[in-house]
């Protein structure tokens, strides 16, 4: 199995150990990994706010660096979702619908193609507050959706996140509401975002949650920059965090 | 006309804490109610998916409807009158009132009016004009549009309704209590109704088969308005014909639950033709309908039922306030059919969403909003409504983004940047996150210089 590990361009920046806890873990999993230097970003920044000319290079870009792998594998709910249902910006070629149909969040991956049925390494005696971005919820079905009431309930981040020894999870208010990052949403429309990331910060205090855990590190960005500022005692880690266990 | 400052008037109504958290409680509380509903009837999803067909075929084949309808409703003794737009549309009710000396009109809610601005229309040429539905009273009392599709006062505290009546009925402005309010209005408003001289109220639906306008209220207000007076008007946006009688059978069932969490509401009325003596006016709108249907991308917005359950569960709308918008539709269903009308005034529309997706789950005629939302992002750039800031931003990001040597140099430059720069120059006013937000702390390295470092390099 050829896997190529794309890595969203703010974990790059900000958020390195995240990048390097899906590594490591699907190392752990003996999965062949391999990272594509000339990788940039999936091209949804510019997509997401109606410029899809200026996406189209960027998702060009993409599709060559990925198309040889079997598998792309990606830590974002939000990038897969749009390399997968959102990407046609880039030229419609049998390489892009390969990068299309073949691109995973890793949340996906490890429930789905890998099936990983423990996560012997790690352990985490908290009380988490799993947080799954609207992307993850109702564009790769990750979790049954609060408003489809027929639907039986499945949630593939907790069912992983049940594997690991000692975690606990927390059920909050409005789990499924979304959090008010939304990309350029959050400097578009500030006071209505911020408002919304507070919402969700209070909904999961009242669940008595003291981590929140998300595939999504676009989310708790904002979620940990409102807490952060309201000197909020809570702790944000990427779900790889968690599964890959303390760092060797 | 100047585009509307949608995300400044949403910090307004952000900063007064009172009527937002009234807001977003209220209408977080209609959409639980629909989801018990909804769970309460089995065939919840196979009912949408059939009220998502059936208005689909129907404007697929809307002149043939059109005409079935007409040639019902004159069966039936109702004179039928075409208005191509707004402007059209209150010309006619305009004349029909005139030409019979009629004076007072009763009407009850009705959304497509308030497309048109009837009231304000009729007001000018001096016909008193009288909203029956609470709501609406209220908001007419006010000088207020309506702040929800269903509910036009949601946005009010019943201590704001109780200061309004006190100031116009001289009720007791400490007595907040629902009923008592109510009944203050029932006093005042119930001679109004008894002595108009025209009534005129929406439309819900409209079957093709019968010629029989049907609405669907609690108040019963739209059976009053159209049946106390001898002359009855009844606006109709062309979308609202469905084929017959049976298809109301999905509709009724489907449209309450997705309103107001109610399993189906106390009145449901047909009407046929004019009262004993009297006469019924029904006037079909177009008002930029035909060119929506022509819109590829953008005509199943058509099949919309007007039932609000797209306001209720967006996170957006419950915090930006219903007001906040300044047009007829708001919220989801705001942003799909605003643009269509006036790309530049409603050009920041498609940007209050953050694409989340759950008005679509609800809409009970399954109208893909979010998809829609993020359709009109691209044809406002395409139009040239886009801030030149944000053009620029964009265009050198797709550039910087496409070109791998360029982008690592300057994120790793910009990281190191701010590193080094002192909390004054990141928190500056033009940093919009900063405002309320901590900025992530810049790593000590990207995570492509740590693998670049741990890692054989075994592409290429």
């Amino acid at each position: 199995m050829r896997v190529g590990l794309m890595i969203p361009c703010y974990v790059d920046v900000f958020y390195p150990e995240v990048g390097i806890a899906t590594l490591e873990l699907l190392e752990k999993l003996g999965v062949e990994v391999e990272y594509p230097f000339d990788q940039t970003c999936c091209g949804q920044p510019m997509a997401n706010s109606g410029y899809a000319g200026d996406a189209r290079a960027t998702e060009e870009l993409l599709v060559r660096n990925f198309a040889k792998f079997e598998y792309v594998v990606i830590p974002s709910g939000s990038c897969a979702h749009h390399i997968r249902n959102k990407m046609t910006a880039a030229a419609a070629t049998p390489e892009r619908d390969h990068v299309r149909s073949r691109t995973f969040d890793l949340v996906e991956f490890l429930h789905d193609v890998l099936r990983a049925s423990e996560f012997p390494w790690a352990e985490f005696p908290r009380r988490v507050a799993v947080h799954t971005s609207c992307s993850a919820i109702r564009g790769l079905h990750e979790e049954s959706m609060s408003e489809r009431v027929h639907d039986a309930e499945f949630s593939k981040p907790k069912s992983l996140l049940r594997k690991v020894k000692g975690l606990e999870i927390a059920e909050f208010d409005r789990a499924d509401e979304c959090c008010g990052f939304g990309g350029t949403f959050a400097v578009n429309e500030e006071a209505v975002s911020v408002k919304m990331g507070v919402d969700k910060l209070d909904f999961v205090a009242k669940g008595r949650a003291d981590c929140v855990v998300s595939s999504d590190m676009s989310c708790l960005m904002h979620l940990q920059g409102c807490a952060k500022r309201l000197g909020r005692n809570l702790s944000f880690l990427h779900i790889a965090q968690v599964l890959n266990g303390p760092r060797a | 006309m100047r585009p509307i400052p949608l995300a400044e008037n949403s910090a307004k109504f952000v900063a007064d804490k009172g009527h937002e958290g009234h807001f977003d409680a209220k209408l977080w509380m209609i959409r639980q109610k629909r989801d018990a509903m909804a769970r309460t009837i089995p065939e919840w999803e196979e009912l949408r998916d059939l009220a998502s067909a059936i208005k689909e075929h129907t404007l697929s084949n809307l002149v043939h409807y059109l005409e079935t309808f007409e040639a019902s409703a004159k069966r039936n003794g109702a004179v039928v009158h075409w208005a191509r737009d707004a402007k059209e549309h209150n010309e006619i009710v305009h004349g029909i009132l005139k030409d019979r000396g009629a004076t007072t009109l009763i009407k009850s809610k009705s959304m497509l009016t308030e497309e048109c601005d009837t009231r304000p229309y009729l007001e000018s040429r001096g016909i008193v004009v009288t909203e029956t539905d609470l709501g609406e009273r209220i908001q007419q009392l006010d000088h207020e549009p309506p702040a929800h599709i269903v509910g036009p006062a949601h946005q009010k505290t019943t201590a704001d309704v109780a200061k309004l009546f006190a100031r116009e009925y001289g009720s007791d402005p400490a007595s907040r209590e629902p009923t008592y309010l109510a009944n203050v209005m029932r006093e005042h408003t119930r001679p109004l109704i008894l002595e108009a001289s025209a009534g005129l109220t929406g439309a819900n639906f409209a079957v093709a088969e019968t010629g029989a306008i049907v609405t669907v209220t609690n108040e019963g207000n739209a059976d009053l308005s159209g049946n106390a007076p001898k002359i009855r008007i009844c606006s109709v946006g062309i979308e609202k014909i469905i084929p017959r009688n049976e298809h109301l059978a999905v509709f009724v069932r489907i449209l309450t639950p997705s309103a107001t969490g109610k399993r189906i509401t106390q009145y449901t009325s047909h009407f046929l033709g004019p009262r004993q003596g009297g006469e019924m006016h029904i006037v079909l709108v177009d008002n930029g309908r035909s060119a929506r249907l022509g819109m590829e991308k953008f005509w199943t917005a058509l099949k919309c039922i007007r039932c609000g359950a797209c306001l209720d569960t967006c996170p957006v709308f419950r915090r930006s306030g219903g007001l906040s918008y300044e047009s007829t539709y708001a919220g989801p269903i705001g942003m799909v059919l605003m643009p269509a009308l006036d790309a530049h005034r409603y050009r920041e529309f498609p940007k209050a969403s953050t694409l989340n997706g759950s008005c679509t789950n609800v809409c009970p005629v399954k109208i893909n909003l979010h998809e829609q939302i993020y359709e009109w992002r691209e044809v406002m750039e395409k139009k040239g409504e886009k801030p030149f800031v944000e053009k620029i931003l964009m265009n050198a990001a797709g550039r910087l983004l496409s070109h791998p040597g360029a982008y690592r140099a300057a994120s790793q430059a910009a990281n190191a940047f701010v590193r080094i720069l002192p909390r004054w120059a990141v928190y500056n006013p033009f940093n919009t996150w900063g405002r309320q937000r901590e900025m992530p702390a810049p790593a000590s390295e990207t995570f492509h210089e740590w693998y670049r470092k741990n890692r054989k390099h075994r592409g290429k």
